[in-house]
């Protein structure tokens, strides 16, 4: 909601048919109910995520159900299931190839932070070392209705998303990178293990 | 093989005014590869005339990781392998635990296992239906169908093991928990109407002229090659090679139903597509007598320790037919707590090998046919 319209006025207008509104209100209300996603699925998570945008569950409903094979048709990046090494380098890159204002829900205990198979050689420990995620769902799979909860708090986000002032989106602001740099294989692990960014490793404070 | 051996034209070929050949990296992030599933191909116009698969895109470390966990704690991870197929992954590996640990199975848990792997055979065909049709270009309504009927089988595992795909249902020497009668009385209802989906997908398959055009004579495989590559399930039976390990092996309580084995005549994707339905009404069947036969009792055997299980010193090879082929745990114990050695014979891997000799001469918009006709999921190809 707008905050320089008052709501009285707005809903006596609203009454004799007009419908008073803002440049920014319209354009976040246009843009939070078309988000394309990309199809894109990694392990299990990606099975629900189809079961998501099935029938029974049925995300058209939110206006997500397009989802855009390509990266540059795309909006959102459901990252839905384990990131594993090899394939790290092809989210960042897939990232980087999506056009702005761009999001990223992270589906699944793997994605968040490898999960159970977090004791793994090959499997990184969170995809929010290379790239910034909006949503986090916890789940080994989510449930289809977790997926759901957290595309509506995607919407959400991009509801409050202001245009101008200080506090504007972070896709408009020129300074904010809108791509990473890509991972490659060093000699014993993927380099660099974090971008730091994005992610510095918590630190563990003892008294 | 490196780009230089890869763009060799073969020797058919150069007698034509072709250019060069084209080489195209599928995969891994492509709609139709069924996960991170890549694919370099050279083609020469629009014919595939080279091939080479590329895995380990989710290499997870499943048998590095059972061989640190305890015999227990390796079974959710098991649900994670091929996860469509939940409840046969259990049952593969509880049932090589307990030949390597000699461990009796009550006769109401056989029943349930048996119940519950056809329905989850059920589920798996029925999806994998959905997605070879969409792959062909029927997009959302097959898969949609599909999804509709998986969704009833998905909330019939919820409400026996508390999770829809990752069940973690199966011990060894028997089942977690009971089935209550009105369990098996909505099972019943579900299996009773799950004909009458087959006979509605199946006319939407076989009368469809597009289905038959993309994949009769498509992606043909000969039994001899099947049986020298080591393919199992629906794919080697499209060959017409009868083996069914439900019928050789006859395990679990398999030799007391009445089924038959479907088999194929000419090992094209049309035949491997018709094992699927046929498979499917086969499982109806099986579960009809199976939800009439079970016995009440316990479903687990009380002598098992399930904490701090140690099985004696041995090897030993436990199998099960899934619903895409063998799937095999091979375990040695020495002894201690975890498995010395934790092997999983993946039948998605190894019925992929043939995925060159199948799409050779074959367009490129058929290599996701016969791709999606091998049925692969990639948390079992990579492990």
């Amino acid at each position: 909601m707008s905050d320089q319209i008052d709501g009285g006025l707005r809903s006596e207008l609203q009454r004799q048919g007009i419908w008073v509104t803002s440049m920014e209100e319209l354009y976040n209300w246009g843009r939070k109910n078309s988000i394309w996603p990309l199809q894109f699925g990694l392990a299990c998570c990606a099975i629900e995520m189809i079961a998501t945008a099935a029938s029974r569950y049925d995300i058209a409903r939110f206006g997500g159900e397009v989802f855009r094979p390509s990266p540059r048709q795309a909006d959102l990046m459901i990252v839905a299931g384990t990131v594993t090494k090899k394939m790290a380098p092809q989210i960042v890159r897939l990232y980087n190839q999506m056009p702005d204002p761009k999001y990223v829900i992270s589906m699944g205990a793997c994605a968040i932070s490898g999960g159970p198979f977090k004791q793994g050689y090959n499997v990184l420990k969170g995809i929010d070392r290379y790239i910034p995620v909006d949503v986090y769902i916890p789940g080994c799979p989510p449930r289809p209705e977790a997926l759901l909860h957290a595309f509506m708090e995607l919407q959400r986000k991009i509801d409050s998303q202001k245009l101008t002032g200080n506090a504007k989106a972070e896709h408009l602001d020129p300074m904010q990178p809108s791509e990473f740099p890509v991972p490659a294989f060093g000699a014993h692990d993927l380099e660099p293990a974090a971008n730091p960014r994005l992610f510095q490793p918590p630190k563990i404070e003892r008294s | 093989m490196n780009t230089t051996e890869m763009l060799q034209p073969p020797p058919a070929m150069t007698s034509r005014l072709d250019g060069e050949l084209m080489e195209v990296s599928m995969g891994p992030q492509h709609p139709s590869t069924h996960g991170v599933f890549r694919m370099n191909v050279a083609l020469d116009g629009e014919m595939v005339v080279k091939l080479k698969p590329v895995f380990g895109y989710l290499h997870r470390n499943h048998e590095k990781i059972g061989e640190n966990t305890s015999y227990l704690g390796s079974m959710p991870y098991t649900d994670r392998l091929d996860y469509f197929c939940s409840m046969t992954n259990n049952w593969a590996y509880a049932l090589s635990v307990e030949k390597l640990a000699g461990i009796e199975v009550p006769e109401r848990a056989e029943y349930l296992r048996v119940i519950l792997a056809e329905l989850t055979r059920l589920q798996n065909h029925a999806s994998l239906l959905g997605f070879l049709l969409s792959d062909m270009g029927a997009w959302g309504t097959p898969l949609m169908y599909a999804f509709r009927e998986r969704e009833k089988i998905l909330d019939l595992f919820e409400s026996l093991s508390g999770s829809r795909m990752m069940c973690d249902y199966m011990r060894f020497g028997g089942c977690r928990v009971d089935a209550g009668p009105d369990w098996m009385e909505r099972a019943k209802k579900i299996v009773d109407l799950f004909p009458k989906f087959l006979d509605e997908f199946e006319k939407l398959i076989l009368s469809n002229e597009i289905v038959i055009m993309r994949t009769q004579e498509v992606g043909k495989l000969s039994a001899e090659l099947a049986i020298n590559a080591g393919m199992t399930g629906p794919m080697l039976r499209a060959c017409g090679v009868n083996y069914d390990i439900r019928k050789v092996d006859g395990y679990g309580f398999y030799p007391r139903f009445k089924f038959r084995v479907p088999l194929g005549e000419h090992g094209d994707c049309y035949d491997r597509l018709m094992m699927r339905a046929l498979e499917m009404h086969e499982s109806v069947g099986i579960l009809k007598q199976a939800m009439e036969q079970i016995p009440a009792g316990p479903v687990m055997n009380p002598k098992v320790k399930i904490r701090a299980f140690r099985p004696p010193v041995g090897e030993a090879y436990g199998r099960i037919e899934g619903p895409k082929g063998e799937l095999g745990f091979y375990l040695i114990s020495d002894g201690g707590t975890n498995p010395y050695r934790y092997r999983v014979r993946p039948p998605s891997f190894i019925n992929l090998t043939v995925l060159e000799d199948l799409c050779l001469g074959h367009t490129v918009a058929d290599v996701m046919v016969i791709l999606g006709s091998v049925d692969i999921v990639l948390g079992e190809v990579d492990r």
